[in-house]
């Protein structure tokens, strides 16, 4: 009898029978988070503050992790908030800074053809959720606790994906190289000679070469080679 | 829970980012749209790994995989920013036409002095 009860409470065990309209506790969170993150993503691609977005984005992603943890995903949520919340926004608002100098209202933040937009990303989110809603409308998740912990991940990481896993660590490697490659500027390879004289007579850097180079340079770059042509 | 919950919810944050991407001007906020369309698949990859009970976990596998890949992209894509920003002196895509179709540009009637100023500032830069 006591089985009977617990069968019971736990409720109908037939996933055909498991209805939309009684939801457990995890999916009441699960929607109540989800509608945080939809607006905190509407309101990032939506606003005229630049900064305002970066911020909304964060809640955004925030969310996501909560999800994440949620789906019983514990290391992939700490590392999306590890790595998302900490590097990319970051990342994101250094750009952003440095790029848009006056932060405030920016008017032009969208471009004049976003009601196309609006009509493209309104058509997908039709077909696709229709397309999942009719595919996966009776499919249940078992939720089991430490599926996602860091030592199941880990074992599966370093045992089946350690090639894939070193790959992206020598991809990351060529991102991070590429990235400081660009961001010296491709125009002055030469560093700029210093003022000071060595036992030659001469300042330092103060070849042939860059004499050359500073009478082919554009005039903003004059200044800084001006002390090799002096001497 | 229902596979339905987080397959919808990834669905339509998709969308928000076909949508963002589609419609904003500056090259950043198009970045953080790709990120929102890359977080949509990272919910998808770990709602299938939940669903199917994968034991290679491959879907979390690949999920971490994206996110490493997002660190890389959005770096490197920043780096490419501020070279565009040094050189043009504006971060717009829709300044952004020296490969574009000149014809295009000039039949095109509110083209037409955005293209002109993009090519005044590549003179001056």
């Amino acid at each position: 009898m006591s089985a009977a009860a617990l069968l019971a409470a736990t409720g109908p065990l037939d996933p055909a029978a498991r209805s939309f309209l009684s939801p457990t506790g995890v999916e009441i969170v699960f929607l109540l988070v989800g509608i945080a993150v939809l607006g905190s993503a509407v309101v990032a691609v939506t606003t005229k503050q630049l900064v305002h977005a970066a911020l909304w984005l964060v809640a955004a992603l925030g969310g996501l992790a909560v999800e994440f943890l949620l789906l019983t995903a514990e290391f992939v949520a700490w590392v999306q908030v590890l790595i998302y919340l900490g590097s990319v926004v970051v990342l994101v608002l250094f750009g952003l800074m440095l790029t848009k100098a006056p932060i405030g209202r920016s008017p032009d933040a969208d471009s004049k053809n976003r009601w196309v937009a609006l009509v493209v990303a309104l058509a997908s989110a039709g077909t696709l959720v229709t397309l999942v809603v009719d595919a996966f409308r009776t499919s249940w998740i078992d939720l089991g606790a430490g599926g996602g912990s860091a030592a199941v991940t880990g074992a599966s990481l370093f045992r089946t994906w350690v090639l894939p896993f070193e790959a992206l660590s020598v991809l990351l490697l060529a991102a991070l190289v590429g990235a400081i490659v660009l961001s010296r500027g491709a125009g002055r390879r030469v560093p700029a000679p210093r003022s000071g004289r060595i036992r030659a007579g001469r300042p330092v850097g103060s070849n042939g070469t860059v004499a050359q180079r500073a009478a082919a340079a554009p005039p903003a770059e004059a200044p800084e080679t001006a002390p090799a042509e002096e001497s | 829970m229902h596979l339905a919950y987080p397959v919808v919810l990834a669905a339509l944050l998709f969308s928000v980012g076909v949508y963002g991407v589609l419609a904003r001007r500056n090259v950043i906020l198009v970045l953080m749209s790709v990120e929102l369309m890359l977080n949509a698949v990272n919910l998808n990859l770990v709602a299938f790994d939940a669903w199917l009970r994968d034991s290679l976990h491959a879907g979390q596998a690949l999920t971490l995989f994206t996110i490493t890949i997002a660190a890389a992209e959005i770096g490197l894509g920043l780096a490419i920013v501020l070279l565009l920003f040094r050189a043009r002196g504006t971060a717009d895509i829709d300044r952004a036409i020296a490969l574009g179709d000149p014809a295009e540009s000039t039949a095109d009637v509110d083209e037409a002095p955005v293209g002109t100023e993009a090519l005044k500032g590549r003179a001056t830069a």
